[in-house]
């Protein structure tokens, strides 16, 4: 069962949402803008509210890389894995950042200051390695500039 | 005093809005009368953040230019490097799709109209639906997104179906490593595809229009979404579209970060809010596509190159290019490169001439090895290919795909099994999960490969088979072609896949 404030923000929300057509995704995003992730009792809210059962909306859920079912760390950052990036030498930035951090992909540092998360190009091929701190993009980063970025997030 | 600094995401991940910020606070400690724009990217990263300064002339460059360099910039101090339309990187491109990105403010329809914006749609406006489809086929332009397939004749497909609804889909999900033409576009001209879109509703009988846009793309997210809002303020979307009596609006759908959903159908299962599963073909889109309903689903370049071919007419669109690759193409040079950024040029040009002239080679001055085109299914081009011209019959001839013409450029360095691992990986990542070839074989692909790494040499011939399993029993390109890039750094690479290379090192 879900608390009445939970009712209440999911109200209003699936309001903002009502004109769209396919709705769902839309929802998703401002659940978990809402909240950080999705929280497991607004899953059956969602499931009345579109007439589909509570394990299709799970199912989308999982589909995505973008959804979670938890917190993330204070601040997320994101670093891309992809081709062009490598090129320029990303794996090693990867495995620098991921030793710094002491956490695997995924993972949140144990004093829940950073999540690191690999992302598959972020349309900054002509000036990699590139990341991304808390929707802020950031071009051509090398060590120290990982360290820095790291030490500002707290990590 | 006007100055230009781009807003784009290149240009703000290289340091623009400090850049813009210093620019104000010190004008205004010097008491200068400063009007600070923020344009798109001219799209010269090396040089961002390009600042420019209005002059009777034109507009003068400077760039990288670092939050230091301010007092210098405003004081006339700093080196320039003349005017930008004089760089050779401009003078050598044919901008036609990407005419006013850089140069105009993205989000003044003022600017755009200026400029050459709305001519298309009026022209357009004017014209009955089959006749703006004929338009479109006659200039030969086709889909930019991967495919190559005739924008007119989908669209003609879509004219044809009869329903009491009909939808634009613009395919914004630009998941392809060394990519981002989209994304400079919607960022830095954004009306440009609202125009494509309304005109694209007018040519097949269509109201509604989604720009399925990817989350990793927050920047081009909130510049569209502006964008949305300005043109329907002044009457370019609406229930009457430029007092046409035709209705036409459309909203930005965020994707949730799966490369996937950047196949068609997968797409509109997304934006149905399903799971990004790809549907099997036929039923065509174009027939039953959103909701059931004929769809147009064309690429973000697709679209935005449809105003110029509605302003300047198809013949002389199709005037460029060569052979079946008409126009022009926004080619994106990536990864170790001198200089990197978007070139937009007629078809044709030999891959060997983008890579060692306009890119300049490599950025750490080592040899090329490899040339990655079309994205993460994309085949790697060894040097002895680099007299391909940029074109798609070409590329095909060659074992390749131009995809949506990004190219990646690696130096000596690199180690091409790790390359084909990675092919492998990520398409273990990203897989829909709906064929067994593509969600099983792919991370088999990895464990073989991992084999050979080890000294197996007998796993080199599994790979291969499971190469030719994968691209015959793949639904979609995905888990189709993945094998070109593993295959192609095979082949042109064998001594990066010779057993126990670290002990023979
Ligand atoms: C795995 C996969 C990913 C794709 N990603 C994109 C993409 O990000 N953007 C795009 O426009 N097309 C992408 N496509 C191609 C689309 O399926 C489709 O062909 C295209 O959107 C049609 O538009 P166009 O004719 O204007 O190119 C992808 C295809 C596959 C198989
Ligand atoms: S090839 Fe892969 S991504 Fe494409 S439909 Fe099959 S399982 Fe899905
Ligand atoms: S490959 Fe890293 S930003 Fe595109």
């Amino acid at each position: 069962m879900s608390d009445v404030q939970t009712i209440e923000i999911m109200q209003g929300i699936l309001a903002r949402h009502a004109t769209q057509e396919g709705p769902l995704l839309p929802i998703l995003h401002s659940v978990q803008e809402e909240y950080g992730f999705i929280p497991a009792d607004v899953v059956q809210i969602i499931a009345d509210h579109l007439n589909i059962t509570r394990a299709e909306v799970h199912g989308v859920i999982s589909f995505y890389h973008d959804f979670r079912d938890a917190p993330a760390g204070k601040h997320v950052i994101k670093i891309c894995r992809a081709e062009a990036c490598q090129s320029v030498g990303a794996n090693a930035l990867s495995e620098r950042a991921l030793e710094k951090l002491g956490v695997a992909w995924g993972g949140t540092t144990t004093n829940g200051a950073v999540t690191v998360e690999a992302v598959y190009c972020l349309g900054l091929c002509a000036c990699g390695p590139a990341a991304m701190v808390d929707g802020k993009v950031v071009g051509r980063v090398d060590a120290s500039k990982l360290d820095k970025l790291l030490a500002e997030a707290g990590a | 005093m006007k100055i230009y600094v781009p807003l784009d995401s290149a240009a703000k991940a290289l340091g623009a809005d400090d850049v813009a910020a210093t620019i104000l606070s010190e004008a205004a400690m010097r008491g200068l009368d400063v009007d600070v724009i923020r344009n798109g990217t001219r799209g010269m990263i090396w040089l961002e953040p390009l600042v420019e300064i209005e002059t009777d002339k034109g507009r003068v460059g400077y760039g990288a230019v670092e939050v230091a360099d301010v007092p210098a910039l405003l004081d006339g101090k700093l080196e320039s490097l003349g005017l930008v339309e004089d760089l050779d990187w401009m003078k050598g491109q044919t901008r036609l799709t990407f005419q006013r990105c850089g140069v105009t403010d993205p989000l003044s329809l003022t600017d755009y109209e200026a400029h050459g914006g709305l001519t298309g749609l009026r022209t357009a406006i004017a014209m009955t639906p089959a006749g703006i489809v004929e338009e479109v086929t006659n200039s030969g332009l086709r889909g930019r997104g991967g495919a190559g397939f005739p924008t007119g004749i989908k669209w003609n497909t879509v004219l044809g179906a009869q329903a009491d609804q009909k939808y634009i889909v613009c395919n914004a999900d630009e998941g392809d490593s060394g990519t981002f033409a989209d994304r400079m576009i919607m960022e830095g001209d954004p009306f440009t595809l609202i125009e494509g879109m309304v005109i694209a509703g007018l040519a097949v009988e269509a109201t509604k229009g989604y720009v399925y846009l990817r989350s990793e793309y927050p920047d081009a997210i909130d510049i569209m979404g502006k964008a949305v809002v300005l043109a329907r303020n002044a009457g370019m979307l609406g229930a009457d579209v430029l007092g046409s009596g035709r209705a036409f609006d459309m909203e930005i759908r965020v994707g949730a970060g799966a490369y996937v959903c950047g196949e068609e159908t997968s797409l509109l299962n997304s934006l149905e809010g399903k799971r990004g599963v790809v549907r099997a073909k036929p039923p065509l889109p174009a027939l039953e596509g959103f909701l059931g309903k004929p769809t147009v689903v064309n690429n973000v370049i697709s679209l935005a190159t449809v105003p110029v071919v509605m302003e300047k007419g198809a013949a002389h669109y199709a005037n460029f290019g060569l052979g079946r690759s008409k126009g022009t193409m926004p080619i994106q040079i990536a990864g170790n490169v001198k200089f990197g950024g978007l070139y937009e040029t007629a078809f044709g040009m030999p891959l060997g001439d983008l890579v060692d002239t306009v890119a300049g080679g490599t950025l750490s001055g080592r040899p090329v090895k490899a040339v990655q085109v079309g994205g993460p299914l994309g085949a790697y081009m060894p040097r002895e290919k680099f007299d391909t011209p940029f074109a798609y019959e070409e590329f095909d001839g060659q074992g390749g795909l131009i995809g949506h013409a990004g190219v990646v450029v690696f130096d000596d360095s690199t180690d091409m099994l790790g390359m084909a691992r990675f092919a492998m990986e990520f398409c273990a990542v990203e897989s829909c999960g709906k064929c067994t070839p593509c969600r099983i074989g792919a991370v088999r692909g990895v464990e073989t490969i991992d084999r050979i790494g080890k000294g197996d040499a007998s796993a080199i011939e599994l790979l291969e088979d499971l190469c030719e399993t994968m691209k015959d029993g793949s639904l979609c390109a995905l888990g189709g072609f993945t094998p070109f890039p593993v295959m192609s750094a095979l082949q042109n690479f064998p001594d990066d896949f010779v057993p126990n290379k670290e002990a023979a090192e």
